[in-house]
């Protein structure tokens, strides 16, 4: 077909797609930094009010500290969430992805990782300073940083098949919280746990460890769900 | 090209909407060469059947479409992000076809009338610009079959005449073209059209 035509398309590999999408997503991250700013700022916010509303006795706050911290991950997550489509769904580009002949698992994996690295990742290297900030022990540190790192891939993931289900609705956001905060539950009873049981000087591993399956059973299943969720929004 | 199966089949297409008919049992076959206007008023149904041909409406209608060779598809909105130059909007495009070097893009938007706008964001240009970056990609595709709704929107006199021109040379070449307009196609051009109207039910030109 079209021989005589003098276009010719250089054939782009699944991986390279990927890449390409990857490349694209932070591209676009990174031209509004107030979009990866904004998540930082709001969980600053936050862990500057529990002083405020549970009075500002150390003892008290290291106590509630893990439990609080990895609520404000959840939900810093849960707000941006719901932009993981919106804008490709507006201006026409989830269209024509969803058309391309490249598997659409690995684009949406694409659309993920890009969405944790710019949320997730910033969120687990800054927490050191919200711990500090709650009078968490030094010494938890680690399993804060480690459990935030693998718990936020498992939110990013969900919090994904909530976007995609909700894209084409013109307010989803109430209706992703709904949605998604429920399976967000696992993960932090073992994302707090872990924290918890190095403030008590046990091993945090065992915790990191479910968390590490839990992402391993996402990254599996998840990206399926957000295709599905992708085609019935576009369809409807 | 004669013995070559049909680019894209669709055999009793049907669907209503909001207790409408829109169209029932359409059956017609794209063929390489073929210039195809689907036609109707307003709401008759002719972004519905495009968008059910290029395979984004996949439920809520009867019939079978079968696709045999690649398809293009440019629909209403354009696909192009504001915060991106057009040069990154296409070579990053998530159509997942081909990679371009800077020079087939630049030569692509050079054809569109958009030389010197290639490297400036995407969102200082106008609605018609946009417009113009997206029909670049059929510059740049390869993709035998064109579904294109609306393609002339926003676009100025000088550009419908380049894009019938495009038009030409894509059906010469053997692809096939399929497209919405209520704009009347260049005179040269054999054209094959599709009535959506309710009084023509299924009847094909």
């Amino acid at each position: 077909m079209n021989q005589a035509s003098s276009r010719i398309e250089s054939t782009l590999s699944s991986a390279q797609f990927c890449r390409r999408l990857l490349r694209r997503q932070l591209v676009l991250a990174i031209r509004r930094p107030v979009e990866i700013g904004n998540p930082l700022l709001f969980f600053t916010m936050v862990v500057a009010l529990f002083p405020l509303g549970l009075g500002p006795a150390p003892a008290q706050l290291a106590e509630f500290a893990p439990g609080v911290l990895w609520i404000i991950a959840l939900l810093s997550n849960l707000l941006t969430s719901d932009a993981i489509f919106r804008g490709d769904f507006e201006d026409g580009s989830l269209e024509q992805l969803l058309l391309s002949p490249q598997p659409l698992y690995l684009s949406v994996l694409a659309y993920i990782g890009a969405h944790w690295l710019v949320t997730g990742l910033l969120l687990a290297l800054v927490s050191p300073i919200f711990a500090v900030m709650l009078n968490l022990s030094t010494a938890s540190i680690p399993a804060l940083v480690g459990s935030l790192l693998l718990g936020t891939g498992v939110l990013s993931l969900l919090g994904c098949v909530g976007a995609a289900l909700t894209v084409g609705l013109r307010r989803g956001g109430m209706l992703i919280s709904l949605l998604i905060l429920p399976l967000y539950m696992p993960v932090l009873i073992f994302g707090s746990a872990a924290v918890n049981a190095a403030v008590l000087g046990n091993p945090a591993g065992p915790y990191l460890a479910i968390l590490a399956g839990m992402l391993c059973f996402a990254v599996a299943l998840a990206p399926f769900a957000v295709a599905a969720g992708l085609r019935i929004s576009i369809d409807a | 090209m004669p013995n070559s199966e049909p680019f894209l089949v669709a055999d009793g297409l049907s669907l209503s909407r909001g207790g409408r008919q829109l169209f029932s049992n359409l059956c017609f076959e794209v063929e390489a060469g073929e210039l195809i206007q689907v036609e109707g008023s307003n709401g008759a149904g002719k972004t519905s059947l495009i968008r059910i041909l290029a395979g984004l409406s996949r439920y809520g209608f009867e019939g079978r479409v079968e696709r045999n060779e690649a398809i293009l598809y440019l629909g209403h909105s354009s696909a192009v992000k504001g915060m991106l130059t057009p040069r990154e909007n296409l070579s990053w495009s998530v159509t997942g076809r081909g990679q371009y070097c800077n020079e087939e893009i630049d030569s692509a938007l050079d054809k569109v009338g958009l030389y010197g706008y290639e490297d400036v964001a995407s969102n200082t240009l106008s609605a018609g610009q946009h417009r113009r970056v997206n029909l670049a990609r059929l510059h740049l595709s390869d993709c035998p079959l064109w579904l294109l709704d609306e393609p002339f929107t926003a676009i100025d006199k000088a550009g419908v005449e380049n894009l019938q021109e495009i038009f030409a040379s894509h059906v010469e070449s053997g692809g096939a073209i399929m497209l919405t307009s209520h704009q009347a196609l260049s005179p040269g051009q054999r054209v094959r059209s599709i009535n959506l109207s309710p009084s023509n039910f299924g009847a094909v030109g």
